[in-house]
């Protein structure tokens, strides 16, 4: 087997050193009801040549986001990825270290972390950032939870404009820990309308923007409304490129900014790896969750980089921790990074207006056919469209004729009664032709 | 032979004595210093070509950035050097052995990032009809009918994003399987004192309190000590098997014969799977629920610090209660389901948005057919020679924690052998580093004292092993012998000397921040 590098010869020698008569002898604490004898009823191994036939049948039965027309966002975003970002991720000494827990022989990963985080704290416009966390969704779970240890309140109010995946994953972690969530009903511009909802009890108000119908929103408002009631402002953003264009969380009011980081570097994948970003405050940091990398000198003197603030952290605080996070999503941020330094600031803002830009060319081309409303009075790449007919339907039809059309809102919320409306995004890699052939289709299928 | 004269080879001059040896620029050969991307003096700078937008009527005004965001740039040659010479201060396992223990740093198969890169496989949104995506939803199919038949349990929730994102899956099925049956009131969870602090933090974040269980002399749970602290109050106990003194809880049957006749729970903390997998089935053995770092036991890589992926195996008990999204498949194909309604009414609710870490899979599974039923089983073998071969040649230097019978796939030592010398586990592990070995685990579990636990994995050759266990010979004979000097400023060799950890605690600096421009001077 060519990962296992023991030879017959090797085995008996060490077993000999170890002064066991067989392997078995080393497994002898195993109960005798759980003891095999035989390999378990799977396939025996294969070569590279098998494995890859495998994957390559399986990859071959799905539709790759490059083969055509491409509208789907609602969280997860198809940006281009320059080759540099993906050559250096792969490089033995990111790919294949741990948690950098020895700093002497880490310094690649943690010089990496700090610029990371202060690439996410200039984006978002907050004091600090963490060294990131699973995803933008979970991200935001954590962000409720540390809201709850801040303000010591039990109460989360969600808008209707945060990704509906994403108020379950509030909803799974607020119920763990006793924290009641009151999600407003699905509104396509009605950020606002948490500051109705606002009251003693609030530890933490949630609003997307852009949201997941991909209106953009000024919330400074909200921030003045939460903390004149001792509540924090966590502002969700789905789409990191936005920052590019958009006010930062941080110049609005924001407490806790929580993103989803996966536009910056990091492909599709399906749903995952991504990259949560998560940044806060300076004087909420000790209460905040996940990693965070920090500048310090060694005995020598020379500036070098640790881990820090740890004692928040499940390995040191044990059930008293802020979190039980161990991994973060070291890679994907690595990635993240990566792209943005290639970027720099006029790139990323030159790549926020050609999203912008596609997102406005792609609305007019649709609002043009008979029965189709643009909903998103203001939006970034992302807009939500009602249809004359049910949008799952539309989408499976467009989809056989070779362009995918957006997400029909009722697969993020069935029941929510808005089955006519489609969520359409677009990016830098939609191409006019895109645009042209989707707009005949669509036509042809609301006819 | 190179040549770096015309035509002639060169040789070295003399021995020279290299001892306080400095370059002049501060440079230090190919070791190269590195600023921060923010001092390299980037700010108008890109590295990459765009198309430039053209203007159109836009209803965000009064909605834009128009302050300077504060990012700096590199072109590509820029950035490609600066992130090379940044990866030249990491360890890896690909350059020596690693051996963290608990952390399973094995070698990662190549094919497998070659997968996981088909378009197919990476170039797919998660929420495109799913009639467009069969082959990734047959891909989470396959995948977890290998985990259900290794772990011989009837259900897996796939989506938990890591180890401790899956504990938390785990105790939430519990919770809701506790509620469902009109046990709410059960609000305690049991765990060794040598559990992972993910055990309690998870437990504690659940709304759990947690209590502890006793810790035998052999390093297992004490039965007695969990049958006193088992009752109708107990909704879980945790117990990570093998566990993270390295050693099979013989008594595993009966702590999950004891724990169902208590009416709570067995939670097993699956980050040792590896130990077992193919000779052992937690199903076996009672387990309720387990997750599976499959950034551990099928070796995909662990990035630095992620990202992993932590599947929870259920019981029959559980699976009713599992998170949204599973696969279901029948005649027109594979399906997930996504939202907990009709027959998914109990699911507890969702992990994250979407449906896991799908890279992850696509690496794991390709692990897990290139190594097949029968090699899995010679994995879980090798890792357990390879931790016990390590155990019996350093055991006359170093003191065991556990001498008495064999260790699974990992070596616990204490530091009753370093008494009187001066040199602590701290120290030790950082010469590990000048030798040019990764060091292992240290302080941990919390139950043996000075611990050092050594995974070397099934990965590594009988040739480095013996490399590795020559160096710490040598290391052992010289912190006996009383050369502190080596120990207590080590590491000598590392790109950086002992940090102060203290300083950036104290005084947290969490960014760059720009110098403040120097103030004029003085008329």
């Amino acid at each position: 087997m060519r990962y296992l590098p023991l030879t017959p010869e090797d085995r008996a020698d060490m077993l000999g050193v170890i002064g066991a008569g067989s392997i078995d002898e080393l497994f002898v604490d195993v109960p005798a009801v759980a003891r095999r004898s035989e390999p378990v009823d799977l396939p025996h191994h294969a070569g590279e040549i098998e494995v890859e036939r495998e994957l390559l049948r399986l990859s071959r039965r799905n539709r790759s986001a490059a083969e055509g027309p491409f509208f789907v966002g609602a969280g997860a975003y198809r940006h281009h990825v320059p080759a540099t970002v993906d050559h250096i991720i792969q490089r033995s000494e990111f790919l294949t270290s741990y948690t950098p827990y020895q700093p002497e022989i880490a310094q690649g990963t943690l010089q990496v972390l700090f610029e990371f985080q202060s690439q996410v704290a200039a984006l978002t416009g907050m004091d600090v950032a963490n060294a990131s966390l699973y995803d933008g969704s979970t991200a935001t779970a954590e962000a409720v939870m540390m809201a709850q240890r801040v303000t010591r309140k039990n109460k989360a109010v969600l808008s209707g404009g945060v990704h509906p995946q994403y108020v379950g994953a509030v909803e799974t972690l607020a119920h763990a820990a006793g924290v009641a969530t009151l999600r407003l009903p699905a509104a396509i511009d009605a950020e606002d309308a948490v500051i109705a909802a606002i009251d003693a009890d609030t530890a933490c108000v949630v609003v997307q923007t852009p949201n997941v119908f991909g209106t953009a929103t000024d919330v400074t408002k909200i921030a003045e409304a939460a903390h004149a009631a001792g509540a924090l402002l966590i502002v969700v953003t789905t789409e990191a490129v936005s920052y590019g264009l958009l006010k930062s969380p941080g110049a609005m009011g924001a407490d806790i900014a929580v993103a989803e980081g996966q536009s910056i570097g990091n492909g599709l994948n399906f749903g995952g790896p991504y990259v949560g970003l998560f940044a806060c405050k300076e004087k909420f940091v000790r209460q905040a969750p996940g990693r965070l990398c920090g500048e310090t000198v060694d005995a020598d003197g020379k500036r070098g980089f640790v881990l820090t603030l740890s004692t928040r952290e499940q390995h040191i605080r044990r059930d008293k921790a802020t979190s039980n996070i161990c991994t973060n999503s070291g890679l994907c941020a690595l990635a993240f990074s990566i792209h943005m330094s290639l970027l720099g600031e006029q790139g990323l803002r030159q790549l926020a207006s050609l999203n912008h830009q596609k997102a406005l060319a792609t609305a007019k081309a649709l609002a043009a056919i008979p029965g189709v409303e643009i909903l998103t009075p203001r939006f970034f790449n992302e807009f939500a469209v009602r249809l004359p007919k049910d949008a799952a339907e539309v989408v499976e039809t467009l989809a056989a004729h070779g362009v995918i059309a957006g997400v029909p809102y009722s697969r993020l919320e069935p029941g929510s009664g808005l089955d006519d409306v489609l969520l359409v995004a677009t990016t830098e890699t939609t191409l006019d032709t895109d645009i042209t052939f989707f707009a005949k289709l669509l036509a042809g299928a609301v006819q | 032979m190179s040549m770096n004269n015309v035509g002639r080879p060169t040789r070295p001059e003399a021995s020279n004595d290299d001892a306080g040896f400095a370059s002049l620029s501060g440079g230090r050969g190919l070791l190269q210093d590195e600023p921060l991307i923010f001092e390299l003096g980037g700010w108008t700078k890109t590295g990459v070509d765009l198309p430039d937008a053209v203007p159109a009527d836009s209803a965000l005004a009064g909605l834009t950035r128009d302050e300077p965001i504060g990012l700096p740039g590199l072109s590509e040659p820029e950035a490609v050097r600066h992130y090379v010479r940044l990866s030249q201060k990491n360890h890896a396992i690909d350059l020596a052995l690693y051996p963290l223990g608990s952390c399973t740093m094995k070698h990662n198969p190549r094919l497998n990032e070659k997968m996981a890169r088909l378009p197919g496989l990476s170039d797919i949104h998660p929420l495109q009809p799913q009639s467009t995506v069969q082959g990734a939803i047959e891909l989470m199919d396959r995948l977890a009918h290998w985990l259900k038949t290794l772990t011989g349990m009837p259900a897996v929730a796939l989506s938990p994003k890591a180890g401790a994102h899956g504990e938390l899956c785990g105790l939430l099925a519990i919770r809701a399987a506790h509620e469902a049956a009109g046990n709410g009131h059960r609000k305690t969870v049991l765990a060794p004192t040598s559990a992972h602090g993910t055990n309690p933090a998870t437990a504690a974040f659940c709304g759990y309190t947690v209590v502890e269980i006793a810790q035998t002399d052999d390093g297992r749970v004490d039965l007695a000590d969990l049958e006193s602290k088992l009752g109708d109050h107990v909704a879980a106990i945790m117990v990570t098997n093998p566990n993270t003194c390295g050693l099979f809880e013989r008594d595993v049957v009966e702590i999950a014969r004891l724990t169902h006749a208590a009416g709570a729970y067995f939670y097993c903390d699956g980050a040792n799977f590896n130990a077992i997998v193919g000779r052992v089935r937690p199903g076996d053995l009672g387990v309720d629920a387990m997750h599976i770092n499959l950034h551990k036991t099928f070796s995909t890589p662990h990035g630095g610090g992620g990202p992993g992926a932590g599947p929870v195996v259920l019981s029959e008990a559980l699976a009713p209660f599992a998170p949204t999204p599973w696969v279901v498949h029948d005649d027109s194909g594979y399906r997930l389901v996504e939202e907990a309604v009709g027959p998914a009414a109990q699911a507890f609710g969702r992990m994250s948005a979407f449906h896991g870490q799908m890279g992850m899979y696509v690496r794991a599974y390709a692990y897990m057919l290139s190594h097949g039923a029968d090699g899995l089983r010679q994995v879980a073998e090798d890792a357990v020679l390879n931790a016990n071969y390590v155990k019996a040649r350093l055991s006359d230097l170093m003191s065991p924690a556990f001498p008495e019978g064999p260790c699974m796939h990992e070596a616990l030592f204490d530091d009753a052998w370093l008494e009187d010398t001066g040199v602590t586990t701290l120290d030790f592990a950082k010469a590990m580093i000048d030798e040019g070995f990764h060091p292992m685990t240290m302080y941990f579990p919390l139950v043996v004292h000075g611990a050092m636990l050594i995974e070397p994995t099934e990965t590594e050759s009988k040739a480095e092993l013996d490399r590795f266990i020559d160096a710490l010979r040598l290391l052992a004979e010289a912190a006996k012998a009383g050369e502190t000097g080596r120990f207590k400023n080590a590491p000598h060799l590392a790109p950086l000397k002992r940090l102060d950890e203290t300083l950036a605690a104290r005084k947290p600096k969490l960014k760059w921040k720009p110098v403040a421009p120097a103030p004029l001077a003085a008329e």
